[in-house]
């Protein structure tokens, strides 16, 4: 009797054990191995460039902050959410995301197709208070971000680290960093005083710059490809 | 050490320690949740950088499962290996260092939290020198449970050390790999998987936090806890053998079910909803092997608070392990996914499962520990009340907000447009909020109330063994739960 043979198990603390960590290794080792290994999993899009220095930085601080806690970055294929963010998600879009932030609850909205569909400035009298230019929203304000100004001293090592880890970064990325993500921060702060904000000296280098950059970038490998390449299936209905 | 009034038998001052760790971590975690529950309501609840929503989240989640989860199943397991094995642990020190060093890491959690240190990724957040702490301590944890059996003079293993071992064994495993990543600075890293690879070991990882960390240790509880509260012994040996093999064999596979629809492989994701919905079986299995077990002993349930704890976890285990199938399924999921469907779905199991089986766990285990009886079994009495009415008010509102949302993101006009924008949808399920927190903090009253009954009962008795009543663990104690 298979329920006798049990004893058996039951008895020996060392073979229990054993069946167990074949028991929970299976399951794993067909979902995370050959996803790795198959090609075709990550369908490569031509758009796709790694995060500036700038970019990374405001990436790492919607990290901090915990933005993904409440907005997830995931297009579903279906009709109704095309309509209301963009082209669904592709795999081959977050080659460079360490950690991926797709969310998994939507308190706020989807932002995986926020780039460019806001002005800065919105975003940036948006994360000042965001019940200022939509009332009914309970996102917290995230004013003391302006006030926070950005430090860069750490950018080149990340960049060296992900490097390490196959993003393509030169050693002039490396060694420019810091300059890097500073002139991009000027050209978005001249955008926002172009738009009628005045920026403190704090506020044209603060986190919130970076924030904004970062933003920018959702979405935008798809806008930049011919839309006939990206027909990689129909939209599934619901 | 001790001058006066016989030893224990056992290593029970490490279990009094983590009885009332635990009950303070959930409190503290239980009163985060509240937190976070009235700034949904209420935005300008939020503050500065350190106390808004974003930050505080992560701290409920780990709290309450690291800390108060995680606490009562040290102290149950400890407290059960050692009578069921009719050994001491192999080490006092290294069991209060494992005390010591949970303790220790959770508020190091907590900290580095709120101070924005944070991997992202849900219940594993904490940045790698915690996660290092956190191996340390699990393998310390692993010793002690496994020596502990080494140790043993019994020569059967009870179907509780399957339920334990295999938690301790399969979590180090989930843990080490989902948590693989690269220092940048001490506080900082990047995960070595990205993007699709990275979400796939992530909900490898997260659905199985679930499984095992706030499933099979549990189970790992009731198989205990519940044969001896009730006086019988399990229903049926048999089940237990079906239920566990087949539970921990299924579980692994059905972490996709996070990701429907994303741009993981379609096989991947059908292979998560098959398993998910065959997880039914197994789940079903362990919750009646708990209510049968009860044959002839319910109508002691009526004035048996801890009886009834455990009577309504199991029930909410069954249920909480049928809903989870139907959301794994592709047409239920494109519903509820990202909705609040999933923070109810969620709460059933980890109030009505988890906490009210960690509840009745620590009433069981607190009177025993320190001697005498429980100061007030009314007030237990009122506590099961107060949280099963908190657990109502918290996920009938979340039903209907999930629901509510779910619809709304789909409606459409005649002409086919969005009838709907996100933040009409923002607003519709702001009165849901409220009343979530008016739930919340029901359950967090109930577990002040415990709280209080804890602390006069421990006043009432002794850690040390009255000289004049046999010892603990002397008697009928060391007979096991078999």
């Amino acid at each position: 009797m298979a329920f006798e043979a049990h004893r058996r198990i039951e008895a020996n603390a060392l073979l229990l054990s054993v069946l167990t960590m074949l028991a929970v290794a299976v399951g794993g080792l067909v979902l995370l191995i050959p996803p790795y290994l198959l090609a075709g999993t990550i369908e490569p899009i031509a758009g796709v460039a790694p995060y500036t220095a700038l970019e990374l930085e405001g990436r790492d601080i919607y990290i901090r902050e915990g933005c993904s806690v409440c907005h997830s970055q995931q297009v579903r294929p279906f009709k109704t959410e095309t309509d209301r963010y963009g082209r669904y998600s592709l795999a081959g879009e977050n080659i460079y995301d360490r950690p991926f932030l797709w969310g998994s609850r939507r308190t706020g909205p989807d932002l995986a197709r926020v780039g460019g569909k806001y002005p800065a400035s919105w975003h940036w009298l948006h994360f000042h208070n965001p019940r200022d230019l939509e009332p009914r929203s309970n996102m917290p304000a995230f004013a003391f971000l302006a006030e926070s100004e950005l430090d860069t001293s750490g950018t080149s090592r990340k960049l060296e680290v992900l490097r390490e880890l196959g993003h393509p970064y030169s050693d002039a990325d490396i060694a420019g960093a810091a300059a890097s993500a500073s002139a991009q921060a000027a050209t978005i702060a001249s955008a926002l005083r172009a738009s009628g904000i005045s920026l403190s000296p704090v506020e044209e280098h603060s986190e919130t710059i970076a924030v904004i950059a970062y933003l920018e970038t959702l979405g935008r490998a798809i806008r930049s490809e011919p839309p006939e390449k990206l027909d990689l299936g129909r939209p599934v209905d619901e | 050490m001790r001058e006066a009034g016989p030893e224990e038998t056992y290593e029970m001052a490490v279990v009094r320690g983590f009885a009332i760790s635990a009950l303070v971590w959930g409190i503290v975690g239980m009163a985060v949740g509240l937190v976070i529950a009235l700034q949904l309501a209420w935005p300008q609840l939020n503050v500065g950088p350190y106390f808004h929503f974003g930050r505080l989240r992560p701290v409920h989640t780990n709290v309450v499962i690291f800390g108060f989860t995680l606490g009562v199943v040290f102290a149950g397991s400890y407290y059960a290996v050692q009578r069921l094995c009719r050994a001491r642990v192999p080490s006092d020190f290294l069991a209060h260092l494992h005390l010591w060093l949970w303790n220790l890491t959770l508020v190091a959690a907590g900290v580095t939290l709120v101070l924005g240190h944070t991997t992202s990724k849900e219940y594993a957040e904490l940045e790698w020198p915690l996660d290092v702490a956190v191996v340390v301590m699990w393998v310390i944890y692993g010793v002690n449970f496994f020596g502990t059996i080494a140790r043993r003079r019994e020569r059967g293993l009870y179907a509780s050390l399957w339920f334990f071992g295999a938690t301790v064994l399969t979590i180090a495993m989930l843990y080490i790999f989902n948590n693989l990543e690269r220092p940048v600075t001490f506080l900082k890293s990047y995960s070595i998987y990205a993007g699709v690879h990275d979400a796939n070991i992530q909900w490898w990882y997260g659905h199985n936090a679930v499984g095992f960390v706030l499933t099979t240790p549990i189970l790992g509880l009731m198989y205990y806890f519940l044969p001896r509260q009730a006086e019988r012994p399990i229903y049926s040996h048999r089940l237990s053998i079906v239920h566990f093999w087949s539970l921990i064999f299924v579980y692994i596979w059905a972490g996709p079910h996070h990701l429907l629809f994303s741009p993981l492989p379609e096989w991947a994701q059908s292979l998560g909803t098959a398993f998910s919905v065959m997880l039914l079986l197994p789940s079903w299995g362990g919750m009646l092997n708990g209510l049968l077990t009860l044959r002839g002993a319910w109508h002691r349930v009526g004035t048996d608070p801890i009886l009834k704890m455990f009577v309504v976890g199991l029930t909410f285990y069954g249920m909480s392990t049928f809903e989870g199938p139907m959301m794994a399924l592709k047409t239920v999921n494109a519903l509820s996914h990202f909705t609040n469907w999933t923070i109810a779905h969620v709460h059933a199991g980890a109030l009505g499962w988890v906490a009210l089986t960690c509840f009745a766990t620590l009433y069981y285990l607190v009177p025993r520990l320190w001697h005498t009886t429980l100061w007030s079994v009314r007030l237990a009495e009122t506590h099961f009340w107060v949280a099963t009415l908190g657990i109502v008010l918290y996920v009938t509102p979340m039903w209907i907000s999930g629901v509510t949302q779910g619809l709304m993101w789909r409606a459409v006009n005649a002409d086919g447009s969005l009838t709907y924008t996100f933040a009409d949808s923002v607003a519709a399920i702001h009165v849901y909020d409220v009343i979530r927190a008016v739930g919340g903090a029901a359950f967090l009253s109930g577990a002040l109330l415990m709280f209080w009954n804890v602390i006069q009962t421990i006043r009432q008795g002794s850690a040390e063994i009255p000289a004049e009543a046999p010892a603990l663990g002397a008697s009928a104690e060391a007979e096991g739960g078999r």
